[in-house]
């Protein structure tokens, strides 16, 4: 009885063997590589008294600075979830030549070294650039200001919104479109009743993914933002100029901050893969 | 899966003739959406790519050899390729081991390992960077010990390493998890049931399994590696032809209006980038046919 009582337990553990060691090593890896420096700046933050702290993170250029970040890095969510459905939309649904191309390149900005894709943005937009040239007798200035953040956040955010939608969009059931058509809806009544639902989740979570990775961005956007402070000056710029004037408690307290948002970012997250997990099922 | 396509030849002539209406768009719809697709990504990523190129060899051929063989470039591309000398076998090794204890065995408290692991991928790698410098710069937790010791890690090529497997730590795990677990235990079992020993399980039975997506997430690891800019930035300490990486020495000449010279440089990147996409489509592409072939 012992033994089989034992058995079943070594069974509930899985009898593949190794489950100690790698378990050990993930650990330690994970310990050593990310969970221990992490803690440090939480660490450091903690020397600094509350007044030094909200000081050091409230101050108006600090303020002015999650101002340009987070608007910017929100009207580029925005754009990218409105593009990006429009792009897996089309990538899924339709066949037109260059399409394969186009599905490829999507990933591009993943793979684009971000000083890459900021030098290059500032070269188009910069006033004798490709597209400066055009926009500049217009009235538009794109290059060295917030609108230069915006471009940059939209181009980084691009393959998020795509990506999450297009799984959904490809496995997605026609029969319910059929059903639907068969019960006399019209193609819009189906679309607005039908598909944008079912990819709602797929929207939002990619929409959270693009705002998460533009309010920590940096290489991209430093070359086009002109980055006055006040006005066109990012948070993790400045946690980097507070470093170089060896401002370390003030770099830390900003970039606590950051932390905490990225936390509260992944939070989100996976509560909307629970959502859509349970959406889907439905 | 990828050929779900429109043409409506699945469904019964009835639908065709009765519903084609509702089953699709109206062709100005159709036209005006394709249209918006192909001018947003040209704009955002044609566009750009060919004014990169265009920039490299704006004074010809000759100005962009030069500026490539340029000793502090190829310092430049020498110290890159050691980070990702380094930085890909390390993550590749943990991410193997990571996804075996996490697919293949069921423990309370597994979602939290899995998004421990993902966490650097969510962090702004100016962050990242910072931490580092907590750690090891000088007015750091082990700075004092380094200095006595006369070990440079800030502003030196081992802050630079560890920055970089740091922003690149996930990408090989989050790639293999979900496949292995995908992939169950029955084959091992199997194997082990027929008398192979564990490793001889995992290297015959489990890799060539997940093989692609292996390949996937050392493609995904080493694109990040070579191009990590914020976090490398925040730890080296900028030293020409000692501590700068490509991005960082494409920084260095862009600020000092050096474009072509940048560019160029910045273009060796964006092949490398070029290169990444295509044998990122073809390992997708494999993994795809693979899924068909079992299904």
């Amino acid at each position: 009885m012992a033994r089989s009582l034992k058995k079943s337990h070594a069974a509930g553990w899985g009898n593949l063997p190794g489950f100690a060691p790698t378990m050990g090593y993930t650990l330690l890896c994970l310990l050593v590589v990310v969970l221990v420096p992490l803690s440090t700046l939480f660490f450091k933050a903690a020397t600094l008294t509350l007044d030094e702290f909200v000081g050091a993170v409230a101050a108006p250029r600090v303020l002015a600075s999650y101002r340009v970040t987070f608007g910017a890095a929100l009207l580029a969510a925005v754009t990218n979830a409105f593009f990006g459905v429009i792009v897996a939309w089309t990538l899924v649904r339709y066949r037109f030549p260059g399409r394969r191309i186009l599905d490829a390149l999507v990933d591009l900005p993943f793979a684009l070294p971000t000083a890459v894709a900021g030098i290059t943005l500032a070269g188009i937009f910069a006033s004798n650039g490709w597209l400066g040239k055009v926009l500049e007798p217009l009235g538009v200035k794109v290059a060295f200001t917030p609108v230069g953040i915006w471009l940059a956040m939209v181009f980084i955010g691009l393959p998020f919104v795509v990506r999450t939608v297009q799984p959904v969009l490809q496995e997605f059931d026609r029969e319910a479109e059929e059903a639907a058509a068969c019960l006399g809806g019209n193609r819009w009544q189906i679309c607005t009743r039908v598909v944008f639902p079912l990819m709602f989740p797929a929207v939002l979570t990619g929409f959270t993914l693009a705002f998460a990775r533009a309010v920590g961005e940096y290489g991209s956007i430093v070359f086009i933002a002109g980055n006055m402070p006040m006005v066109s000056e990012i948070t993790p710029l400045l946690i980097i100029t507070k470093l170089e004037q060896y401002d370390y408690a003030g770099a830390t307290a900003v970039a606590v901050v950051m932390l905490l948002v990225s936390f509260m970012l992944l939070l989100v997250l996976n509560l909307l893969q629970k959502w859509s997990r349970r959406y889907a099922e439905q | 899966m990828r050929s779900n396509d429109m043409n409506s030849s699945h469904y019964p002539g009835v639908f065709r003739v009765q519903k084609a209406g509702a089953l699709a768009e109206p062709l100005p719809v159709r036209l005006l959406l394709v249209a918006g697709t192909v001018l947003f990504l040209t704009l955002f990523l044609l566009l750009p790519l060919g004014a990169l190129f265009s920039e490299a060899l704006s004074k010809g051929w000759q100005e962009y050899r030069a500026a490539l063989l340029e000793p502090d470039a190829l310092s430049a591309m020498r110290l890159t390729l050691v980070t990702a000398v380094i930085c890909v076998p390390f993550n590749l090794f943990f991410g193997i081991v990571a996804s075996w204890c996490t697919a293949k065995f069921t423990f309370p408290g597994k979602s939290l390992l899995v998004t421990l692991i993902d966490l650097p991928f969510s962090v702004s790698p100016v962050v990242s960077g910072l931490v580092y410098v907590l750690v090891f710069g000088q007015q750091g937790w082990l700075g004092p010990w380094l200095q006595a010791h006369d070990i440079k890690i800030i502003f030196a090529v081992p802050g630079i390493v560890l920055a970089t497997v740091f922003v690149t730590f996930p990408s090989v795990a989050r790639e293999l998890i979900p496949l292995m677990e995908a992939q169950g235990r029955e084959e091992e079992e199997a194997a082990l049931t027929l008398g192979a020993g564990g490793l001889q399980t995992f290297f015959r039975v489990t890799l060539p399994n997940v093989k692609w997506g292996l390949l996937y997430g050392v493609i995904l690891c080493n694109a990040r590696a070579m191009g990590e800019f914020g976090a490398v930035s925040v730890v080296s300490g900028h030293v020409r032809g000692a501590t700068n990486t490509v991005p960082l020495q494409v920084e260095i000449l862009y600020n000092e209006y050096n474009f072509v010279a940048a560019f160029a440089v910045a273009s060796v990147l964006a092949l490398l980038a070029l290169v990444s996409l295509a044998l990122k489509t073809f390992t997708e592409w494999k993994m795809r046919q693979l899924q068909k072939a079992g299904a």
